[in-house]
């Protein structure tokens, strides 16, 4: 095994795993950043969505070889006071707060890309993002609310 | 809860109650809880009739130790509001703690969160609580000030003396007013609902900061010196051993540690869980499948349909029960059936476990800790003194994840191998190896007179017992919830139920025998309304006519929705109402067809909860329940091939998803009632409410669940 190397949440990491083992559980077991959550393991419900250069993508279906030279952002590089956070605060999105993580990271993706999105461009962003407490109408709530500046 | 960080540090929950008792000083007061135990709270604290406990600090810190696990339903949120109340402090403040395993804890010998009680066993105990203490603190600063307690009063954390208005904050009183005597908690007159002033109002949740972050602690998240990761092999046909594995290939896999047999199948145990997962891939087993290897969801449907079939143990039997169809004008008789379910909660059953020779630590997240507890002493062997078990955030439950196999094969792992293990369920676990909502199958048959009025009702159903001890001379007390016990005034009643003997484990599902059995009725009362000629809210409305809290919510509800006034084309509304867990509920669903396929525009809810002591929580509940009763009317079913599961992953057994999440409102009837539950009331009418706009909208009677197997175009 070689050392794969990659930035996480802006530092610099260098793993020795097998290249074929899922991002999800490089962060998770080896880097101990614990906030991106196991789910299903094929991508279906998107509990363990990073940033992957700038996209949310599925961790638990990336073999952490491809995530070679790429800049990685999990929950924990998010400040805590980034606009979905807060909107999320201020609409009291989570129940259990399980999926709750991966739900942000498909939210600030969006809002990255789309400023002021429509509730279908919502749930079309946010429909690989299952929650089994049924918060989703609180989400859309709240990605409207980051996108209006956030905390009013 | 604390973040892992705190958690794995020095100050474990146990020290706090000797902290609290002897070293920090400060003010603790115990209540009393439903179902107490005098003599273990005696023996915890040196203190008699004590069982759950507030603290409050020299530095002001209140401190609840809570004893119903937060399971996304909001518990640490409204409890606190509870206690704060006559307590007189600044509620968003309050610190919490998971209470340790103690008999101390428990209500009904169970310590945990089951059957939507969290609030409504604590509404009087914790506001008794918070008075007693308040009272304790006014005291002692009327003692300080040489005057009359009387001339005090409690505001915000401090004591305020109304002659000078000076204050004294709580901290700087506590450990003067915990050498005083507690007075009667039923010598203090508690606030009447008029003059709440937390309780009662919405309450943003306490736990949101550190699910927003990332910080929250689920017991996937706990991570200990030395632990290796776990995933267990098990027979794919429930009920099956392991007859002999060969661990060669397994132990090739780069990163596997050990593979050890125990009592539930094969575990395999590496240096992270994919590695584990990897070794897992490779193991060979050779099962005993059992007595379930030929059974497919066909011959259990025989099984049920053959069950209803033939008369069953009398469950109610009222006037002249079945014996009053005889003199109907006009009968219906209709058959139908709900199939298994799993929980699919979104964190898979999880447990870090850590044995070593003389004690047995457990991290767990578990609706029941006192039952995890049983256990880590079941599968450790060691006596329950030496367990210590962690309970944290659970990743949702909806009744799956009281303890059981999770625990005793984390325990039993690391007392296998002696290291701190971390046991995590795969999705394709946690959906083939679920304690499943037990199939059903319900046959009625009614009678109404000449005038359409309902006169006779009588219903026989067939599903397994969801629990052991649910059974009650020969009658399983959630097979038949909801139906025996109907609040419509009908002359003549009679319910039946027949046990089908099926193997497959059952468990506890989101409102439990209501969650099936009021689809079936209430689907079945829209057939009698339609066969009388009437609107089915305004049959409804005549046979709730003494029943003004269920009546209420239906009136509400169709006030709201704009029952009888027009759609748009293409839109149905169907209407459902349903008693349990002291609430009353009513909801009418707003459809279309799609494609063939249901879609869901729009639900309008009414709920009668009582007092709603965090009425933003009463919302979410709402939301939450109707979400996930509504995954399952669509197109939640368990099936089984050869004795397996045939659903394993989110892609076979998928819940809704946010772009079919309907518009929800939830409307809450005024009352000054003690609160019932609402974890679980809001699940039930959802099936209902959309089977019979289905009918509205198609002309065709839905007797099946889950409902999207069939096309509508």
């Amino acid at each position: 095994m070689a050392a794969i190397s990659f930035t996480v949440n802006g530092q610099r990491q260098s793993v020795d795993v097998a290249p074929q083992m899922p991002l999800l559980w490089v962060l998770r077991d080896t880097l101990g950043l614990t906030g991106t959550k196991f789910g299903c393991g094929m991508g279906l419900c998107g509990a363990c969505t990073v940033h992957v250069d700038g996209q949310a993508l599925r961790s638990c279906s990336m073999q952490v070889s491809n995530a070679a030279g790429k800049s990685i952002t999990t929950i924990e590089g998010l400040s805590g006071t980034h606009p979905v956070q807060q909107a999320w605060l201020e609409a009291d999105v989570p129940q259990c707060g399980y999926c709750q993580p991966g739900q942000i990271m498909s939210a600030a993706a969006l809002l990255a890309r789309t400023k002021n999105p429509s509730d279908t461009e919502i749930d079309s962003a946010m429909r690989g993002n299952i929650c089994r407490c049924g918060t989703y109408q609180s989400i859309r709530e709240a990605i409207h609310r980051a996108a209006k500046g956030g905390v009013r | 809860m604390r973040t892992a960080e705190q958690m794995n540090g020095k100050v474990s929950r146990r020290g706090f109650l000797k902290i609290g008792t002897t070293a920090a000083g400060g003010l603790l007061v115990g209540f009393y809880l439903p179902g107490r135990n005098t003599a273990a709270a005696q023996s915890l604290t040196g203190v008699s009739n004590l069982n759950a406990f507030v603290h409050i600090g020299s530095d002001d810190l209140v401190t609840f130790i809570i004893h119903k696990p937060e399971n996304g339903q909001g518990t640490t949120t409204s409890l606190s509001q509870l206690l704060a109340e006559e307590l007189e402090v600044d509620w968003t403040k309050i610190r919490w703690e998971y209470a340790p395993i103690n008999a101390v804890y428990a209500s009904g010998g169970l310590q945990g969160t089951v059957g939507s009680q969290a609030i409504r066993t604590t509404y009087n105990p914790l506001r008794q609580a918070g008075a007693v203490a308040r009272e304790m603190l006014l005291q002692a600063a009327a003692q300080q000030w040489g005057i009359e307690k009387a001339q005090c009063r409690a505001e915000n954390s401090s004591v305020i003396n109304t002659l000078t208005n000076a204050r004294l904050s709580y901290g700087s009183l506590a450990d003067a007013a915990s050498k005083l005597p507690a007075p009667a908690a039923n010598a203090i007159q508690l606030k009447t609902p008029a003059e709440f002033k937390v309780v009662g109002k919405p309450a943003k949740r306490l736990d949101t900061p550190e699910k927003i972050t990332g910080k929250a602690t689920f017991a996937l998240d706990v991570r200990r010196p030395g632990m290796l990761y776990a995933v267990v092999a098990r027979c794919p046909v429930i009920g099956g051993t392991v007859a002999s594995f060969d661990a060669t290939d397994a132990k090739a896999v780069a990163g596997v540690r050990h593979v050890v047999q125990i009592p539930e199948g094969v575990a395999v145990v590496a240096d992270n869980t994919w590695a584990a997962m990897e070794g897992r891939k490779a193991l060979k087993v050779q099962w005993n499948e059992g007595a379930n290897a030929n059974l497919n969801s066909a011959a259990i449907r025989e099984i049920l349909a053959t069950a209803i079939s033939t008369p069953g143990n009398v469950a109610r039997k009222t006037g002249e029960g079945e014996g009053g169809l005889a003199t109907a004008a006009k009968q219906l008789e209709a058959v139908y059936e709900a199939p298994y379910l799993a929980h699919a909660p979104m964190e898979p059953f999880t447990c870090v476990a850590d044995v070593k020779a003389d004690s047995c630590e457990v991290w767990v997240g578990s609706q029941l800790p006192s039952v995890a507890n049983g256990n880590a002493v079941q599968a450790s062997g060691m006596p329950a003194a030496k367990i210590n078990l962690h309970t944290l955030y659970m990743g949702g439950g909806f009744g799956s994840r009281g303890g059981g196999a999770y625990v005793t094969e984390a325990v039993g792992i690391s007392k296998a191998i002696g290291v701190p293990v971390k046991l995590t369920y795969t999705r394709e676990d946690d959906l083939q190896t679920d304690r499943f909502r037990p199939a059903s199958y319900m046959k009625f048959r009614a009678g109404l007179d000449a005038d359409g009025k309902l006169t006779t009702w009588t219903a026989r159903v067939s599903c397994s017992s969801f629990a052991a001890g649910g059974m009650r001379n020969g009658v399983d007390n959630e097979g038949v919830a909801g139906i025996h016990d109907t609040l419509y005034a009908i002359p003549n009643v009679q319910v039946e139920y027949r046990e089908p003997g099926l193997k497959i484990p059952t468990n506890y599902w989101r409102s439990v025998g209501h969650s099936q059995n009021t689809f079936f009725t209430e689907a079945f009362i829209d057939e009698l309304a339609s066969a009388a000629g009437k609107d089915p809210v305004e049959f409804r409305r005549e046979l709730l006519a003494s029943q003004p809290r269920l009546l209420g919510t239906l009136n509400l509800a169709a006030e709201k929705a704009g029952w009888g006034k027009p759609l748009p084309a293409g839109r149905a509304m169907g209407v459902a109402a349903v008693n349990c867990f002291g609430s009353f509920n009513t909801q009418i669903a707003e459809i279309s067809i799609v494609q063939g396929k249901v879609r869901v525009h729009r639900v309008v809810s009414a709920v009668d909860c009582g007092i709603a002591v965090n009425p933003a929580g009463v919302a979410q509940q709402m939301q939450s329940a109707i979400v996930y009763g509504l995954s399952a009317a669509l197109r939640g079913a368990i099936t089984f091939d050869k004795g397996r599961v045939q659903q394993t992953n989110f892609h076979q057994y998928e819940p809704l998803r946010i772009d079919e999440m309907p518009i929800i409102e939830t409307y809450i009837v005024p009352s000054t009632s003690n609160p019932g539950g609402m974890g679980e009331v809001g699940t039930p009418a959802i099936a209902p409410a959309v089977a019979n706009a289905i009918f509205r909208a198609t002309g065709k009677r839905i007797r099946k669940m889950p409902f999207n197997l069939e096309n509508f175009a």
